[in-house]
């Protein structure tokens, strides 16, 4: 993946643009658990993004979305939380998006709705 | 990472699917999220200048770290352990990069027309047919509830193939809109070969 051209987010990533696993912008993520004094040592960006994961799985965007930290930055600090445990990155979503029993489940699920 | 996956912290278990709802500007992308979402749909037009506000103020003359992009997507969830993310693209081309990233494994999209102004829609139509892989089909948006052009009509100006799903949606009706995102899905079904990725 090539560095984000609109972001530079030196500052709050460490210099870092780039990340390890490529976060789509609905991969899942959660925490299990909410450590305060976890949370106290983080940046307010990474801090804000942990407490938020604590309140569920949601998709990478919301939490970018919700916590005020651009989509880029968001992706970087996921991805540290995750590397040290604090927040789980559902790996689910890279199963193929064209999985016939996965968009089966989705068309079930739509027609109840129509 | 091994040690992610002690009996405690069990992963959540929940799949996530997106579909990517492209059209030029006011086609009524955000209108169709909105209906069918179960969530106000959520403008992330903050995403990509906050960075360049926080970070490096200095650089307004630099238009790349100061674009303002307008996305809204939206959430439906299908079962407990399945959630369907909606996508609406920025409208503006100058936002493409941001199109390959959001469609970035998605299942699906669609471009949303409005059949007044035909060619507010047409990058999004050579994007799909030329520069993506994700499955797309075609919603006439009606906007007074009204088709003014036959569909043929509609397919020969936009000059898509027969092989591409065209259909009419009403973006402010949630089942209209259900059904439009049933269409991208069962294209999917019909094109994708199975276990590939984009």
């Amino acid at each position: 993946m090539s560095a984000n051209p609109w972001v530079r987010p030196y500052v709050l990533t460490g210099g870092r643009t780039r990340t390890r696993h490529h976060l789509y912008v609905h991969t899942l993520v959660s925490a299990s658990w909410f450590d305060p004094a976890t949370a106290d040592r983080l940046s307010p960006e990474a801090r804000r993004l942990y407490e938020r994961a604590s309140t569920g799985p949601q998709s990478v965007a919301e939490m970018s979305a919700h916590c005020g930290v651009s989509l880029g930055v968001t992706r970087v600090l996921l991805e540290d939380l995750a590397a040290a445990d604090r927040v789980q990155i559902n790996e689910d979503v890279y199963v193929s998006p064209y999985d016939r029993r996965l968009l089966k489940r989705v068309i079930d699920g739509l027609r109840e709705l129509a | 990472m091994a040690f992610a996956s002690s009996p405690d912290r069990p992963p959540t278990g929940i799949s996530s699917v997106k579909l990517v709802v492209a059209g030029g500007f006011g086609v009524g992308k955000t209108t169709l999220v909105g209906a069918v979402s179960e969530i106000p749909p959520v403008n992330t037009e903050a995403w990509m200048t906050q960075a360049s506000k926080t970070v490096d103020p200095g650089s307004a003359a630099d238009g790349k770290t100061t674009t303002t992009v307008a996305m809204d997507f939206g959430r439906v969830t299908l079962a407990r352990d399945l959630i369907l993310y909606l996508f609406g693209t920025p409208g503006q081309p100058r936002f493409w990069p941001m199109w390959d990233d959001l469609c970035r494994g998605a299942s699906g999209a669609v471009v949303l027309v409005d059949t007044r102004r035909l060619d507010a829609s047409f990058p999004a139509v050579n994007y799909f047919e030329n520069d993506s892989g994700v499955p797309f089909v075609i919603a006439v948006n009606l906007f007074d509830g009204v088709q003014t052009h036959p569909l043929d009509q509609v397919r020969d100006a936009l000059g898509i193939a027969d092989s591409v799903p065209l259909v009419t949606c009403d973006a402010r009706d949630r089942k209209s809109s259900v059904r439009t995102l049933l269409t991208i899905l069962t294209n999917t079904m019909d094109k994708a070969p199975p276990g590939s990725a984009p």
